[in-house]
């Protein structure tokens, strides 16, 4: 089913006494790619964490303020987290694929939500794969190991794998910081291709990659969303001084 | 990002830019002076300086460039580089119409002219003066000097208008003045020009501080 999109409202992440992410509204909006900006430890990876609630998995955390996608307001206790992150995927900096074949790693996801079908789970698969641009690579051993993939291969596979349970948001955090230009590259265009269906939230520390990529850029610093904007205006001219000096490289 | 490479290169193209607007005065003072005076050979030293600010455009589009290809400049930084490059061109195209007034004097050169200059020097000053506060706006991103230029511009129209329209009258009494008369006015459009360009700095320099353009030549 077709999102709407997300909508936070005065998020604050507190880890302890700290308060990592202060009051923080920003919508998302579906079929396009937002990219989170800041220097380290400005919140911005624990604001995408708290989409959808990975930071529970984290002793000592504690939210404030409403996160809503659709209708459903992700902090609502009664929220089954599993479904939730079904519809809420997330890619990691490292590609993580579980240590089960390439056909396994997408089929996980679909199976643990019901579907047994070994037809189904094989169209799920291909239908997957050539989405992350990863079929023609794979197709002829998709039982072997995903450790055998390059860092690359590994990563378009993880994006494979969430977009298999047919997620509403795909969550990124520095999807591409850990490979090579050339496989880069290759993520970047399939963030272009996911966002036709997607609504896409990614972290990135290099500037060039959120101009490319994304068509809102948020600059986060110290905990506050400072300024959000039309990426072609962010990099061109931002209203803030502060998120200009941040994407010269005067700080940060 | 090499925050003191950039730093380095945005202040050599400011100098650059500096170096072209000063050349770029003393040669339409130079231009006009050789025109009253049928000077020919400051006329011709106006002419072989010219090379000198083509140059110096050459050197602003290149290192424009590689600061671009090296340290994917954005936001004000970016907007500093694109100026650079429009100011360069504006100038460059302002060395030229000097160098064509100089040419009408080495046309005119023996001959006696047929009525004293007036306007069109002082058409000459009031444009040398937006060359000078035009690139002091920009020196100082000061964006009010770059609005006056709008200001400025209306009274070199003006100035033009009188200078045409005395040379027409002067052309029906007497048309054995017409060849010389034409080129005289011709002078008096490039001058014209010349302050038009001088706009168009005004325009980049407000680009350049607020980020958007507006319409001085209007």
């Amino acid at each position: 089913m077709a999102t709407t999109g997300m909508k936070v409202k005065d998020l604050s992440v507190f880890y302890g006494e700290k308060e990592a992410v202060k009051k923080v509204s920003l919508s998302f909006s579906p079929k396009q790619v937002t990219a989170l900006i800041g220097p380290s430890g400005c919140g911005k990876s624990t604001f995408l964490r708290s989409l959808n609630r990975m930071n529970d998995t984290i002793g000592g955390v504690k939210t404030t303020g409403e996160i809503w996608i659709d209708d459903v307001n992700v902090n609502d206790p009664s929220v089954d987290v599993v479904e939730l992150r079904q519809q809420i995927g997330m890619v990691w900096q490292r590609p993580n694929p579980f240590h089960k074949s390439i056909y396994e790693n997408i089929a996980f996801g679909p199976r643990y939500h019901g579907i047994k079908n070994k037809k189904k789970l094989d169209e799920i698969v291909e239908d997957s794969l050539r989405r992350a641009a990863l079929w023609n690579e794979t197709k002829d051993r998709l039982h072997n190991s995903a450790l055998a993939l390059s860092g690359g291969q590994q990563q378009r596979l993880c994006i494979a794998r969430s977009i298999a349970v047919k997620p509403k948001v795909i969550l990124m955090d520095e999807p591409a910081s850990a490979l090579d230009p050339v496989s880069t590259s290759k993520i970047e265009e399939l963030i272009a291709e996911l966002k036709k269906e997607y609504c896409i939230v990614i972290v990135t520390h290099n500037m060039q990659q959120a101009a490319r990529v994304s068509d809102r850029t948020a600059f986060f610093y110290m905990g506050k969303l400072i300024e959000t904007d039309d990426t072609d205006k962010m990099f061109t001219n931002p209203s803030e001084k502060e998120t200009d000096d941040y994407i010269s490289g005067r700080f940060g | 990002m090499k925050r003191k490479e950039l730093d380095e290169g945005l202040k050599q193209l400011q100098e650059l830019l500096v170096e072209m607007g000063e050349r770029v005065e003393h040669a339409l003072a130079e231009a006009m002076a050789s025109l009253q005076t049928l000077d020919a050979e400051k006329a011709r030293v106006i002419v072989e300086q010219d090379r000198r600010l083509n140059e110096l455009e050459e050197r602003i589009d290149q290192l424009g460039a590689r600061m671009i290809a090296t340290q994917q400049p954005v936001a004000k930084d970016l907007r500093r580089i694109l100026t650079a490059f429009k100011m360069a061109a504006d100038l460059e195209r302002m060395g030229d119409l000097s160098v064509d007034i100089a040419k009408i004097t080495l046309r005119l050169q023996g001959q006696t002219l047929v009525k004293p200059l007036i306007d069109l020097p002082r058409m000459a000053e009031v444009t040398q003066q937006m060359i000078h506060e035009s690139i002091q706006s920009y020196v100082q991103e000061n964006v009010d000097l770059a609005y006056k230029m709008a200001k400025d511009d209306d009274e070199v129209d003006a100035l033009y208008n009188q200078v045409t329209q005395d040379l027409f009258k002067l052309m029906v009494s007497n048309p054995q003045t017409i060849t010389q008369a034409g080129m005289i006015s011709f002078a008096g459009r490039y001058v014209e020009r010349i302050a038009d360009h001088a706009t168009n700095i005004g325009e980049s320099v407000v680009y350049l501080v607020l980020g958007k353009r507006p319409d001085l030549n209007v």
